[in-house]
């Protein structure tokens, strides 16, 4: 993908620390202004790949091009990371504390355009009150030291912004406004970023497109929405939202299952025979009319609803949502019905 | 995130029962006026000494030459300091130099090496080290280390992630360590920046050698000479007033900044810049100041021992001196320790106003001179108490005050390894009162005395300038009597006495040098 719009063009790349493979042939592109996110567990490798592509550290084999210019290729770096033209936003900001928000907005610029950056125009992008510019690090909450965090790594205008796990040290209520404010000021400056986290709700809501990545591989790269309604193999169904994984019989587009027979979907049409199939929580509906008969085996409680664990003849295991002040018990009888299609999986594991 | 922005609280007492005891605190009360004594004395001097004295005393041109030579001394010290100091470090701790962790012993080296008996070996190789230039180069040589080792310690404990964020931003090797590396390095070169200037307002023996005065070693001389008068006084009132100067001066340059890490997470372990073809090269930078610092003395004592046995030289005095000096260094440690301990008792589990000046007023004579603690002590002996002049006791009382902030500092930190809820676990498992000390409590706080005493020790081992005030008639130390000898020119006497210090001293330098160099 040689095209004009690519900002960020990784093929192939691997890496490996001893025995263990971080990254085992990955590959990934960003397109100019699009917001991408590397979805993966802890230890999946996706940390590796965003310090090769700034430049902290260099691969193995494969090649890494930023808007056009081969970076890194032939498991040498071409070009060093002050050439790169990335900016690059830490796990916790980690803003100079000896620098004042200003002197930290505008630390890589020459010094001639220092005086005249528009710090109070980045500020207010990043939703942030434009008289900090002049308060001390320490003097700022951890969701605004982020936000400043941002702001000086888009001060440069980079081609590419790198955001490694950014809100992950924030709690539940600043993570989304933060991410918001954040991927707001991104698309505000026109820059394309890539955001590498475990958490899959910040990455179904904040990017364009997911890439979701195990054990050095990249599993399936998709908008977010396919990513949760078709995922590619049976670990991305299960990492991106809950779900029961059911072996099936199918035929002519219907799969046979221990919760009944219904329609499978899939990116190419499911071959006939014996595969494994996906369905949702929220597909499976407690239903007296239901084909099935099951008894309840556990409650995951949340208030607005519960996830119900239901053991069925030929599964012990099948998730269902429900409503909050809809509880069945443990131990209830209860009979299942499938809405929708499930999903088959391609050929891979 | 919260947890890391708020500020330090104070260690706070859990489940206690009631306030401060009492007797604590008056003896706490105690030993705080008798650190507090050599301030009070120069302050009620300065205050009632008569204007028309003060004013033909101060305003000398001899007072204009030493107010010259001690600052310029103190800057030119603390300016070559830094260089030194700075470039070390970062060859040691941030690049591949071949030897690394021998290197950082030999910088820390010249810690155990006195001040005076440095300047005895450099004067004995050759003469061209009188006045300035060369009694900053020698002075600084024994005192470097006090900035070489906070910085150290400092580049080890900054986050790459802020060197990441600047090759980001395009910043290359040196405008990184300009720009990101120099500015967070800041305290640790102004701590230690003014510990060196303060060793230069009390350095005596190595500038009295070098013939270099200073406020320091006029004070020394005005006393022998005239004894009591004012030129001393006044002298050592204006010496105090530089100290608090300097202190007043770090306390601003240092500003409200804080430079505690912004994120909380575990940093990445740094990367080490390779030196490539100036690997070999770079030796020579802490080649040349371990060669200076500790080659030049040490090639003197050499020379001096081979002569002094060849002249036949008995070690006859040695023997007597050891004892002596071991005595006074051994009671004085012990003394210090027993009052250390009720001071870091009320600091750590009785925070309070009071306790906090109790244990600050230890710390006020560390920025004193020890010839100004001498000549307090002498004026206030023979004031209140005429018959412990030239006495033991007044000169054990001066190392306390000296040295007690050291076993304070100590023994403080290792009562803060053990708090109160490790006590109050103990005693819910069935453990009494006693029990729990000696179990819990003693265990814990035992290595944290032990290094407070050792220091102290050391410390009064190799002290000279209030000891030759102050040591009754008769009394020799290892200190004096190097001291005496050298001056005497009798050098192959004199080494011995130097190398059982630089023996004495090594133990305290390499637990100075493993602290601060720990490899994360």
């Amino acid at each position: 993908m040689s095209d004009q719009t690519c900002v960020l063009d990784v093929r192939k790349l691997t890496r490996s620390f001893g025995p263990v493979w971080a990254l085992d042939g990955v590959d990934l592109t960003v397109a100019d202004g699009q917001v991408v996110a590397v979805l993966g567990p802890s230890g999946c490798g996706k940390t590796t790949l965003l310090r090769i592509i700034a430049g902290f550290l260099p691969g193995d084999s494969g090649s890494v091009d930023l808007a056009g210019r081969t970076v890194f290729a032939d498991g040498r770096s071409r070009v060093p990371t002050k050439a790169r033209n990335v900016g690059y936003v830490p796990q916790e900001g980690a803003l100079f504390p000896h620098l004042d928000v200003a002197a930290n907005i505008t630390f890589g610029l020459p010094r001639a355009e220092r005086r005249r950056a528009d710090i109070g125009g980045l500020l207010e992008i990043l939703d942030l009150d434009p008289s900090l510019a002049t308060r001390a690090p320490h003097e700022l909450s951890g969701g605004q030291q982020q936000r400043v965090a941002v702001a000086r790594a888009l001060a440069r205008k980079p081609s590419l912004l790198l955001l490694d796990e950014p809100f992950s040290s924030l709690d539940a209520s600043l993570r989304e406004s933060t991410g918001r404010a954040v991927v707001q000021a991104v698309r505000a400056t026109g820059a394309a970023a890539l955001l590498v986290t475990h958490d899959q709700d910040e990455a179904l809501s904040l990017a364009d497109v997911v890439s979701v990545m195990s054990a050095g591989r990249v599993l399936q790269t998709a908008p977010p929405l396919e990513v949760y309604t078709r995922p590619a193999t049976p670990f991305v169904a299960t990492f991106v939202g809950s779900g029961t994984v059911l072996k099936a019989t199918v035929a002519a587009g219907m799969a046979t299952t221990a919760i009944g027979t219904f329609p499978v979907s899939a990116a190419v049409t499911p071959r006939d025979g014996e595969a494994p199939v996906f369905v949702r929580p929220e597909q499976v509906v407690i239903d007296p009319d239901g084909p099935v008969r099951g008894t309840i085996t556990g409650l995951d409680f949340f208030g607005h609803e519960a996830c119900v664990h239901v053991a069925v003849p030929g599964h012990d295991d099948v998730l269902s949502r429900v409503r909050g002040d809809q509880l069945p018990a443990t131990g209830d009888e209860v009979r299942l019905s499938v809405r929708g299609a499930a999903t088959a999986f391609g050929d891979e594991r | 995130m919260a947890a890391v922005l708020a500020p330090p609280r104070p260690v706070r007492r859990v489940g206690g029962t009631g306030g401060t005891p009492v007797a604590l605190l008056l003896l706490g009360t105690v030993i705080a006026v008798l650190a507090l004594v050599p301030l009070l004395h120069v302050v009620q001097y300065a205050v009632t000494v008569d204007p028309a004295v003060a004013r033909e005393q101060l305003f000398r041109p001899r007072m204009a030459m030493l107010l010259r030579n001690t600052i310029g001394l103190t800057m030119a010290s603390v300016a070559l300091g830094i260089v030194i100091s700075v470039a070390c470090a970062w060859l040691v701790v941030r690049t591949d130099l071949p030897g690394r962790k021998l290197w950082h012993v030999l910088l820390t080296a010249p810690l155990a090496v006195p001040a005076f008996v440095n300047g005895v070996g450099w004067i004995s190789v050759t003469r061209a080290v009188e006045g300035f230039a060369g009694a900053t180069l020698v002075v600084t040589l024994s005192y470097f280390p006090f900035i070489y080792l906070p910085v150290c310690a400092a580049l080890r404990g900054l986050d790459p992630v802020h060197e990441e964020i600047a090759a980001t931003a395009g910043l290359g090797r040196v405008q990184t360590f300009t720009r990101v590396v120099l500015p967070q390095l800041r305290p640790a070169i102004l701590g230690g920046s003014l510990l060196v200037a303060l060793h230069m307002f009390s350095e005596f023996g190595a500038l009295k050698t070098l013939r270099f005065p200073t406020f320091t070693t006029a004070i020394y001389d005005q006393f022998n000479s005239t004894f009591n008068g004012p030129a001393a006084h006044l002298s050592a009132s204006v010496l105090v007033l530089l100290c608090l100067a300097v202190l007043m001066l770090e306390l601003r340059l240092r500003g409200r900044r804080r430079y505690a890490r912004t994120s909380s997470g575990t940093p990445r372990g740094q990367r080490r810049s390779q030196l490539g073809r100036l690997r070999l090269p770079a030796l020579l930078v802490p080649g040349t100041v371990v060669a200076l610092a500790l080659g030049v003395p040490g090639w003197s004592l050499v020379r001096w021992m081979v002569v002094g046995s060849s002249t036949g030289t008995g070690l006859d005095g040695l023997l007597p001196t050891a004892v002596t000096t071991v005595a006074y260094a051994g009671l004085g440690a012990l003394v210090a320790v027993m009052l250390a301990l009720p001071v870091a008792v009320l600091a750590v589990r009785h925070a309070s106003l009071s306790s906090t000046v109790v244990e600050r007023s230890t710390y006020t004579a560390n920025a004193l001179p020890g010839i100004v603690i001498a000549l307090a002590l002498v004026t206030v002996t023979l004031a209140l108490a005429p018959g412990l002049y030239q006495t033991a006791i007044v000169l054990v009382a001066a190392y306390l005050i000296m040295f007690l902030s050291r076993a304070v500092v100590s023994v403080r930190a290792s009562l803060e390894q053990a708090p109160p809820v490790l006590e109050q676990v103990a005693k819910s498992l069935g453990s009494g009162n006693l029990a729990t000390t000696l179990r819990v409590t003693v265990p814990i706080v035992l290595p944290g005395i032990g290094a407070g005493a050792a220091l102290v020790f050391i410390a009064i081992c190799t002290e000279l300038t209030a000891t030759l005030l102050l040591a009754p008639t008769g009394t020799e130390t290892l200190a004096t009597e190097f001291w005496a000898l050298s001056g005497g020119l009798e050098y192959g006497a004199a080494a011995p006495f130097a190398l059982l210090m630089v023996l004495l001293s090594m133990p305290a330098v390499y637990l100075l040098s493993r602290s601060s160099g720990r490899t994360t």
